[in-house]
């Protein structure tokens, strides 16, 4: 039936907010995973029933679930649903391994990476950030996890392998965790080339495969970070999030931890386009499903304090891809409001008059059904909103 | 040979939701009942709880994840040391606990 599916996680737990395609009226599942942090869920873009989701916690690490049915039902790949089970009917509890790979055939050493106190570290799997389906294949999923590495899956999730070149390329030992720890949180596949893949990393920047993931490119020439003396640093930067449009993916949108960005050449260069915006710090970064220059970001006060500046809550909309911007606040807070909008947590949809949604760490995930001219929240009470993600279906 | 010892395992409840069992497990352990012996034999029951309790490839308990034996905690003995005749016999179950913390 179409309508819109928003896939929201939460520190605790996921829940599914469902409309038709009025988006008027909504029915919200949930909590999925209840107790534990649901980092990031997603569907994949060739069989909307096909969602992923990344649950974890502190106690007891990482769980991947599958859900085969659009949310209703989920398992772990391999589970008693899915095809990897053992004599006994259970599971082979695979899916929730993820090991740098280290072989000699296909991965690279160990190395150690920057600490906070300036020593090296080894490399130590925390948990999953950020799953990114493949746009052909719903049984292929990228993993960007924490300590920043990137996996990919071949078999719905039940078995993960490192994509190794990039913990292993030159740079590795001088990257170094921001204030979430080290981790891979952003992963965007080029739909018009497909060995072409962009990752970012908190507090190493952003990097590009051109050969599905055998070789990676520091791309952050022309990132300035203030707390990087070097102008020409290759890598050190503190990218919070980048976005493409579909129809234009060489063109690439950034938030930085301070700063708005833009490359127009696959992310070789940056400039700045934070323009005239109440603040440049922030978190997420989204581009309009219909119009490739038009671009949203919400203004964070500062990174020592982290909600929005005035207490007002306001989504800024460029039609330009940057520079000028205008402040979007009907039926958003406009007095007391200290929350924070994380970096997943911010998402559009389909529909001919773009949807955009996002959540805050006050447990609201707001909508807008025009573009951004009207707010309204679809939920206001959930647990600390960590990530958003929409589905169009037809 | 001696009958393996059916041991009793309490377990918190995530894992339970996890394992779709009730909070307390009994396994059959053959051989010296140990730390080790316990997890080895509930993650060959469980597979899902590999890499919850301990972590994948070096099986160290995880940092947050504590082990209790007739009411001691033994989370930093020795995990192939013999536990206390109370688990072994099961009068007593091996308690795997999620640490306290938080507000």
């Amino acid at each position: 039936m179409p309508g819109i599916r928003v896939l929201v996680g939460t520190r605790k737990g996921a829940f599914i907010l469902t409309s038709d395609a009025q988006r008027k009226n909504w029915s919200v599942s949930g909590p999925h995973f209840a107790g534990w942090e649901v980092y990031h869920m997603k569907g994949s873009p060739v069989d909307p029933d096909r969602i992923y989701a990344s649950q974890t916690s502190s106690w007891f690490g990482q769980v991947i679930q599958r859900s085969d049915d659009g949310g209703q039902s989920w398992h772990q790949p391999g589970s008693p649903d899915g095809p990897q089970v053992n004599e006994m009917g259970m599971p082979m509890g695979e899916s929730n391994k993820f090991v740098y790979d280290t072989s000699e055939e296909t991965g690279r050493p160990l190395t150690t990476h920057q600490w906070y106190d300036g020593t090296q570290n080894p490399w130590e799997f925390l948990r999953v950030w950020h799953l990114e389906p493949s746009l052909d294949d719903p049984d292929t999923v990228y993993a960007g996890v924490e300590d920043a590495a990137l996996f990919r899956s071949t078999d719905g999730g039940a078995s993960w392998n490192e994509l190794a070149a990039l913990r292993g390329h030159e740079s590795g030992p001088k990257w170094q965790p921001g204030a979430g720890g080290m981790c891979l949180h952003t992963v965007v596949l080029d739909p018009a080339d497909r060995n072409r893949i962009y990752v970012a990393i908190s507090a190493a920047g952003a990097f590009r495969t051109d050969d599905g993931g055998r070789s990676w490119k520091p791309i952050n020439q022309g990132l300035h970070s203030q707390y990087i003396p070097d102008p020409n640093a290759e890598v050190g930067h503190c990218v919070h999030r980048i976005a493409i449009h579909p129809k234009r993916p060489n063109t690439l949108f950034m938030q930085k931890h301070w700063d708005v960005m833009r490359s127009d050449d696959g992310g070789d260069n940056w400039f700045e386009v934070s323009g005239d915006l109440p603040s440049d710090f922030g978190f997420p970064i989204a581009v309009h499903a219909h119009e490739p220059e038009t671009i949203y970001v919400v203004p964070i006060k500062s990174d020592s304090e982290h909600y929005p500046p005035d207490g007002k809550l306001r989504v800024y909309r460029s039609r330009s891809g940057g520079n000028d911007w205008e402040a979007l606040t009907n039926g958003l807070p406009q007095e007391n409001c200290y929350v924070n909008i994380l970096r997943d947590a911010m998402a559009v949809d389909e529909h001919a008059d773009c949807g955009i949604y996002f959540g805050t760490t006050g447990g609201q995930v707001y909508f807008s059904p025009d573009g951004g001219d009207h707010w309204s929240p679809i939920v206001r009470d959930l647990p600390p909103v960590l990530s958003v993600e929409t589905q169009t279906l037809k | 040979m001696s009958d393996p010892a059916s041991i009793r395992v309490v377990l918190p409840q995530h894992l339970c939701t996890l394992a779709r069992v009730n909070s307390e497990v009994v396994l059959e352990v053959a051989g010296t009942v140990t730390q080790r012996a316990i997890l080895d034999a509930l993650e060959e029951r469980y597979p899902m709880l590999r890499g919850t309790i301990r972590e994948h490839e070096t099986l160290k308990r995880r940092p947050r994840v504590r082990f209790f034996a007739n009411a001691e905690d033994v989370s930093h003995d020795d995990p192939d040391a013999p536990l206390p005749e109370a688990i072994v016999l099961g009068q007593q179950p091996f308690m795997i606990i999620g640490a306290i913390a938080g507000g």
